[in-house]
Order: structure tokens, then C-alpha cells, then sequence
């Protein structure tokens, strides 16, 4: 019997699972799935949470509801990999060899990268949403805030989702308003980035809604320490930002597995062939989803279209033919903006993202970067699609590279 | 897109005044895009921009951290180096494309 171990049970491994059982035949592959934790997140809720639109239940499902029939699920701590050896080491000393190994470990929050986050205000005032954890204790905490000055920070780049806090403070804006004390927040968007949006079209056709919305945009600020006492984020530069609450999006960085098994990059991403999805350093070895350090967003959308690549790369290398399927990087990502609106932007390596419209065959069209309630409705929608199509690896009606069709060059 | 002489080469530019083409820089080029910034380039500044258009070539994204932790210089020294704005300053100044979210 040949041996495929998928490490980690995410949206990227999931993925993986449900096409790679579905392809290969039973008597000749065994198939393991390996992570620490038995519960699904739907990560792209935890955004809607700290504003009560979304519950905990919402966003939780078991890992294994999710898996097919017929292959091994190991829910336990994994020491490292072996990658000469082809093996994963457990903590408890069991060794699982594998032919082929996929990495989909994602990446993870590191708050304690940053002098001060989790010091004394940590979930009192200061707050990351890219947790269920945060995501629920700034719930909390706005039930109660009367209003002040919210900064939303993001700490560093790449991180997973990296519209996710514009949204952010989108539905803040709205929610704020809808409670009645829009007049006395303000809000802050900090970013490390020369700005909010940094592509040019995006720029030109989305940077009005920070305006329109009343949201200061503080560009170039790149976080050093965070000091409890003064209630204020401190820059390298030495600038400093006072904050009555600040949410965050601490560092972001690959599995502790990657980086005890010294297979990372200095974020920990795994090095990974940007179009075969193969590790650079080792053949039997793929990477997808967040855990590779590919130059496109980290998003569940990226890891969907990607499965499809990696999947006929795998069964490529498997039979010892080259592996001809090249990913471009596509990347599709619902922006909610808050008031029931949404803008969409679709993207790859290659392309920014343009104006126009986004066709999908029998619900769409869709506008591409334009502010509409459609794209809103995309949004939502997306909930039902994660949990029933897309987890599940079945056939969405659109192709894994990403198409010009629709799309507006000149505009 | 704009192009300019620079150092006696003819140089196309993105909107954001980024090289187009990091394969047309060079040295001398470096030296006016600095100035254009008020910068001196020293011997910190040349390995700076070299390890970064290393990083560049092999697809790598370029962050102030991986320049921090490259042996160089400390995220302190790079601010010192490329004041304001270290990460855009010193990859303009590379012939580097504008690092750049998704939107
Ligand atoms: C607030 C927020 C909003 C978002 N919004 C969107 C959106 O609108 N659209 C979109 O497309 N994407 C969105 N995303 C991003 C999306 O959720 C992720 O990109 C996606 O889940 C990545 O899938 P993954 O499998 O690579 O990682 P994950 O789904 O994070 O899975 C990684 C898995 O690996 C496991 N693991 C880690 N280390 C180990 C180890 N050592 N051993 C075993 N298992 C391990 C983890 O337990 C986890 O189960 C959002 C994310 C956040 C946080």
C-alpha cells in the first residue's frame, strides 16, 4: 500500500481529502489526515462576530463531519517532520511514513511577536478578531463600549485574509451607527502598508468608501511594541498612536511544526513553487493553502482553486510525468463594506484586481470592485458554499485560473 | 507608465514612480534614485538593496522584518538607513516593484 498524509485539517487539507479519496483507488492508497484539533472554524465568520451578527455557532462544525469514508483521521500532537526520511514524528514517538506529503498547516496569530500585546489590556481592551477566542471577547466588550477612539492595527505582512480588516472597520462604522454613537468613535485604520488599498485601480474605485465613512487611514506604520500603561502603539520610527480599544491582527506566521522541522522561510511559510505547488526542496513533498509562502493572498478562495492544480500535479508525479498544471495564483475575495453592501475583487499573480463585472453562471453577475448589494449577498452565501461545496471538493462553476472575461482593463 | 533618462539610461517607471523592470537598474541608477530621496548611499545601503533584490529575483515577498533578520541590519538600523519609509525608500531605490497588498 502507498501512503499520502495530508497535515492539517483545514480548509486546504479538507480540501484535499474529499478529491484526493474520491481519485485514487482504495486498495492501492492509503490516505491519513492529521491535526491537533477536532473543530472547523469557519474563519471568514469570526469577522462578523464582535458585531453580533454572526454566533459561535455559527461558525463551529467537527473536522470529521467533513471527511469521507475510508481514511485514516489522527487527531493528535505532531512533534516534526523527517522530510529526508519521509516521515511525520508524533509527540508520543509514533512515526507515520508517507510517499507523498501535503503541508496545510495554515498560519497562526503570534501575538507575543510584539513587545506588550498580551500584556495587561490583552482581551480587556485590546483585541485580535482572527481568533474565535477574540473574536468573542471584543463581542463582549462592545456591548458595553460607549464610544472613544478604536484602532484597527495590523501588525505585519503577509496575514491571512488581508481585506478582512478593512471590512473590519467597514461593519464598524455601520454598527456603530446603527447603536446611535457613531458621533462619538473614531476610528483608526493603521497600516504597515503605504496605505489602505495599494493597487491603483483599487485605489481608485474603493479608497472613497474610507472617506465617505469617516475612517483615518494612518499609512507606513510599522508596529515595534504595544504600551499597556500609556495606551498607545508604539512604531519603529517612533510614532505613537493612543487607542481607547485596539483590535489587531497580530503577526502572522506558519505552523510551530515548520518551524521545528526547519522547513520555513523566516515567517515560517514553507518554500513553495509558485505554479507546480511542489516544496522547492523536496519532490514528494506539496504545500497548500496558508502554509505555502506563494506570493498571492492567504484566503480559503486561494486554497480552493489551488487544490485543483495540486491535485493534477500530485496525480502527475505519482504516474512520473511532469507536472504540466501551473496555479496563476488566482485569488476571489468578497469585500464587506458594510450598510448590506459588499465590493468583489478577482486577481492573480499577474493581474490587480479590475473594475468590471464578475460572471457566475446561474447566480451572478457580480460587480467587480464596484460597492453593490449583490456582492454583499455573495458574501453571505459563501457561508452555505464553504460547509457544502467547497470543503467537500466538489465542482464549483468557476475555473481554478483565474479569467479575463468580464473584466475591464482601461477602466 | 513613464519613462525617464536616468544616469544616461532611458528608465520606464509605474505610476507610483517604481522601475517597471528591475532588470534595467543599475548601479548608477541607484545612486539618482537616492539622491532623488536625499539619500547617500554607504556600503549598509548597497548590501541592503543587494539582499533584497536577491529576495525579489527568487520570488520571494519582501518585508522590513526579513531585512531585520537578515544580519545587516537591526529594523532600527533599516529605519535609520531609508528614514520614513524603509521598505518603500529602499525598493524604489532597488528597481524593485512597490510592495503592495492585494487591493
Ligand atoms: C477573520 C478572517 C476572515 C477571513 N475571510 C475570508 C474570506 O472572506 N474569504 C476567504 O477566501 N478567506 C478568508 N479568510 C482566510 C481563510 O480562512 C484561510 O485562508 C483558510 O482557512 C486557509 O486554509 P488552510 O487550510 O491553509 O489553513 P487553516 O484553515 O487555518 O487550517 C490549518 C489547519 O492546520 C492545523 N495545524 C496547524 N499546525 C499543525 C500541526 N503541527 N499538526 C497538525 N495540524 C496542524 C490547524 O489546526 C488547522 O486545522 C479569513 C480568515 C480570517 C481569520
Amino acid at each position: 500500500m502507498k501512503k499520502i498524509i495530508i497535515l492539517g485539517a483545514g480548509t486546504a487539507g479538507t480540501i484535499m481529502l474529499n478529491k484526493l479519496r474520491k481519485a485514487l483507488p482504495r486498495d492501492e492508497w492509503t490516505i491519513t489526515i492529521i491535526d491537533q484539533h477536532r473543530t472547523h472554524y469557519y474563519q471568514p465568520g469570526f469577522l462578523f462576530i464582535p458585531f453580533g451578527i454572526y454566533n459561535r455557532e455559527d461558525v463551529i462544525k467537527p473536522k470529521a463531519d467533513f471527511f469521507p469514508p475510508g481514511v485514516n483521521v489522527i487527531f493528535d500532537e505532531t512533534d516534526k517532520i523527517h522530510p529526508e526520511e519521509s516521515s511525520i514524528l508524533m509527540k508520543d514517538g509514533t512515526v507515520h511514513k508517507y510517499d507523498y506529503l501535503i503541508i496545510a498547516t495554515g498560519t497562526q496569530t503570534r501575538p507575543e511577536e510584539t513587545p506588550g500585546l498580551k500584556g495587561d489590556l490583552w482581551y480587556k481592551e485590546i483585541f485580535d478578531f482572527y481568533t474565535i477566542e477574540g473574536a468573542m471577547a471584543l463581542r463582549e466588550y462592545f456591548k458595553r463600549w460607549e464610544g472613544g477612539h478604536l484602532v484597527m492595527n495590523i501588525a505585519e505582512v503577509p496575514y491571512k485574509c488581508p481585506v478582512a480588516p478593512l471590512e473590519f472597520v467597514f461593519l464598524a462604522d455601520d454598527y456603530f451607527t446603527k447603536i446611535g454613537i457613531r458621533n462619538k468613535v473614531k476610528i483608526s485604520y493603521v497600516t504597515p502598508m503605504s496605505g489602505a488599498f495599494t493597487k491603483p485601480r483599487a485605489t481608485k474605485m474603493l479608497s472613497g468608501l474610507l472617506e465617505e465613512k469617516n475612517i483615518d487611514v494612518i499609512p507606513d506604520f510599522y508596529l515595534e511594541s504595544v504600551d499597556n500603561e500609556k495606551k498607545v502603539i508604539r512604531s519603529y520610527d517612533e510614532r505613537e498612536i493612543s487607542f481607547d480599544v485596539l483590535t489587531i491582527v497580530p503577526v502572522n506566521m506558519g505552523s510551530e511544526i515548520i518551524e521545528r522541522s526547519n522547513m520555513g522561510d523566516d515567517l515560517f511559510f514553507v518554500p513553495t513553487d509558485k505554479h507546480t505547488l511542489r516544496s522547492e526542496q523536496y519532490e514528494n513533498i506539496f504545500v497548500l493553502g496558508d502554509a505555502a509562502n506563494i506570493p498571492t493572498s492567504k484566503a480559503g478562495s486561494v486554497a480552493h482553486f489551488a487544490a485543483d492544480i495540486l491535485f493534477e500535479n500530485l496525480l502527475s508525479a505519482i504516474e512520473g510525468r511532469e507536472l504540466h498544471a501551473k496555479f496563476d495564483g488566482h485569488a476571489n475575495c468578497y469585500i464587506e463594506t458594510g450598510g448590506g453592501k459588499g465590493s468583489l475583487i478577482d486577481f492573480n499573480y499577474e493581474t490587480e484586481p479590475l473594475p468590471g463585472t464578475f460572471p457566475l453562471p446561474g447566480i451572478g453577475p457580480f460587480g467587480l470592485l464596484k460597492n453593490t448589494r449583490m456582492n454583499h449577498y455573495g458574501k453571505v452565501m459563501f457561508r452555505w458554499i464553504y460547509w457544502h461545496i467547497l470543503l467537500k471538493g466538489k465542482e464549483m462553476p468557476i475555473d481554478p485560473l483565474m479569467s479575463m472575461a468580464g473584466k475591464c482593463k482601461n477602466c | 507608465m513613464e519613462t525617464r533618462t536616468i544616469a544616461g539610461k532611458s528608465v520606464s517607471f509605474t505610476e507610483d514612480g517604481y522601475m517597471s523592470d528591475m532588470h534595467e537598474w543599475n548601479e548608477d541608477i541607484a545612486k539618482e534614485l537616492a539622491k532623488e530621496e536625499n539619500i547617500e548611499l554607504d556600503d549598509l545601503h548597497w548590501k541592503v538593496l543587494g539582499f533584497l533584490r536577491e529576495k525579489q529575483a527568487a520570488g520571494v515577498s519582501l518585508t522590513i522584518r526579513s531585512v531585520g533578520k537578515s544580519g545587516i541590519v537591526d529594523i532600527k538600523g533599516f529605519y535609520t538607513l531609508f528614514p520614513g519609509g524603509p521598505l518603500k525608500l529602499s525598493t524604489k531605490i532597488a528597481g524593485l516593484p512597490k510592495p503592495a497588498s492585494c487591493v
